[in-house]
């Protein structure tokens, strides 16, 4: 690679010093919202003037931030569950089929990635309004739902491409039913692309802003949504605090989920 | 034994997992995803009565006609800009060693993975009047811009996202390319950048230009960056449609918004779909409703 490369060493030099900011404003600007959590004031000042974990203690007693993220979390947690269920089964079920059917469905279940969310949370707004599942944890698991499962079928639907269906097969011939030979053979070979479809899924469930806007309510809202309200309102330090949980939480996440590719690789 | 299995098949095969499996899922998806959306779209010709008063009124009013304008001005804008930072950055990365080449594929989808509420907040804390750059700025001895509520600090947070849907296409295009066919040019006697702009740079066109077009289709659609970096007075269409609908209550007039947006991202599709068919490229899975 590197006898071919045709730039002399000094534009080497100059693109990579190029790179550096690029990267620099990629990864830091985020980062700036840890040291604001501390600010002794109710402002956005930066650098803060001082230290307090007034912010801290605020959002885990106020019922709106704590009540924001206990949302999100749970519903997270049960659309990653369900969207991997449904997904795994589409994804499964695609990989055994062939043609039109296939392209056409393999389309409609992806879909909802391509297609701008605003259209969908106007969408599920007006069915929600007149089905009174606005401001409802069912509401938000089943919009958020439709949005996450996409990314289950790809990922899962890419670890099948490579899935050697002799096995599967064999197992049918030593005599396991179709379900018992896909939860015992063809289940554990395709886990890591269920596993990372449900990470996907919570994230995107956990991160979502737009279609959960439309149908929260004051009684039932999710963590952004609360900030993304706080910001247009008011200026609370508190988003603050909550932008560095979320920073710990995903960066815990993303760890687990390098740790343990990492692992399955020995 | 052997008779009786293979009359049980074809019996099986009617329904098959076809049938038992994605089928479900299909109307599922049907009924909660496409069914609201179809709506949606329904309601333009339909409210408040029915007709197409509401694609006039798209068609004619100054403010909806500025919306749309604005829409392209900036997607146009954050693709322009989005091409020009990742084109470096690609070329670095695709002749870069296997090390360096990971570590920069992991900077580069830090945004995308990193929340979009914590992201975009914290470019408010640095764009703002007395934010982290004025601050700086004035340190220095420096004049202070004001950055926030105009649309080069939208441009700013949307770039940043949409950088690895540009990278990731030019550096699998620009790692295709044998680097022996500049350095020819070079030992002809062309000068680095001549030998750069009339070989190198043709050949990795494809892969700008399958970025280009994602990226376009992806800065459609964002909502939250322009909500909250950029000025009420200068809406983009998803920003107009959310503000006809949960503000205003105008289910027509924003109908008649989500056809404008659809109807865009569906162009854009279908100029993806044929460039991608001309140039005979393969693209990724695109992934990003959260923009």
């Amino acid at each position: 690679m590197t006898k071919n490369r045709p730039k002399i060493k000094k534009s080497r030099l100059f693109l990579y010093l190029l790179c550096v900011p690029i990267a620099f404003w990629l990864v830091a600007p985020t980062l700036v919202v840890i040291p604001l959590s501390f600010t002794p004031q109710r402002s956005f000042a930066f650098p803060p003037p001082g230290f307090s974990l007034e912010w801290y203690e605020n959002f885990f007693t106020s019922p709106q931030w704590l009540g924001g993220l206990l949302n999100s979390l749970q519903i997270a947690l049960l659309v990653a569950s369900i969207s991997s269920i449904l997904g795994t089964l589409a994804a499964y079920g695609l990989s055994k089929t062939s043609g039109f059917r296939k392209t056409l469905s393999n389309g409609l279940l992806v879909s909802p990635i391509l297609i701008p969310a605003v259209i969908f949370g106007v969408g599920v707004y007006a069915v929600f309004l007149r089905t009174g599942l606005v401001g409802t944890m069912a509401g938000f698991v089943l919009a958020h739902t439709m949005l996450a499962l996409p990314f289950v079928v790809v990922n899962v639907g890419a670890v099948l491409v490579a899935y050697d269906t002799q096995l599967e097969r064999a197992a049918w011939v030593s005599g396991a039913g179709r379900i018992r030979a896909f939860m015992t053979v063809t289940l554990p070979v395709i886990w890591p692309g269920v596993a990372s479809g449900f990470l996907f899924a919570f994230i995107t469930s956990f991160d979502e802003v737009i279609v959960s806007a439309f149908i929260s309510s004051p009684a039932l809202q999710t963590l952004p949504v609360r900030m993304f309200t706080s910001v247009q309102r008011e200026v609370d330090p508190t988003i603050a605090a909550a932008a560095t949980l979320i920073i710990i939480l995903t960066t815990a996440i993303a760890l687990t989920a390098i740790f343990t590719r990492k692992k399955r690789k020995v | 034994m052997a008779a009786e299995t293979v009359a049980a098949k074809p019996a099986r095969r009617s329904l098959g997992p076809y049938g038992i499996l994605v089928v479900p899922v299909v109307v599922i998806v049907l009924v909660a995803f496409v069914v609201p959306t179809v709506l949606v779209l329904i309601r333009s010709v339909t409210e408040p009565e029915l007709g197409l008063q509401n694609f006039q009124w798209l068609l004619t009013s100054e403010t909806a006609v500025d919306v749309i304008i604005r829409t392209f001005q900036l997607a146009g804008l954050a693709t322009l800009l989005t091409a020009v930072i990742a084109y470096p950055y690609a070329y670095v990365m695709a002749t870069a060693g296997p090390k360096m080449q990971a570590a920069m594929t992991l900077i580069v989808l830090l945004p995308f993975w990193s929340s979009m509420m914590v992201r975009t907040f914290a470019w408010i804390i640095i764009l703002q009047n007395n934010g982290v750059l004025n601050t700086m700025l004035s340190s220095l001895g420096l004049p202070t811009i004001q950055l926030l509520g105009t649309q080069t600090a939208v441009l700013i947070g949307m770039v940043q996202v949409l950088m690895p849907f540009m990278v990731l296409p030019m550096v699998s295009v620009m790692r295709s390319i044998d680097m022996r066919i500049p350095l020819a040019a070079q030992t002809f006697g062309a000068r680095p950048i001549k030998a750069f702009f009339t070989v190198y740079l043709p050949m990795s066109l494809p892969g700008v230009l399958s970025g280009a077009l994602i990226v376009f289709i992806l800065s459609l659609g964002f909502y939250v960056v322009p909500a909250l970096l950029g000025s009420p007075r200068q809406q983009i269409l998803p920003n107009a449609l959310f503000n006809q609908i949960r503000d205003l209550n105008n289910w027509g007039s924003g109908g008649a918004l989500a056809v404008a947006l659809l109807f865009t991202v569906g162009m854009a599709f279908v100029l993806v779909y044929l460039v991608t068919k001309a140039l005979g490229l393969k693209l990724g899975p695109v992934g990003g409703s959260q923009v």
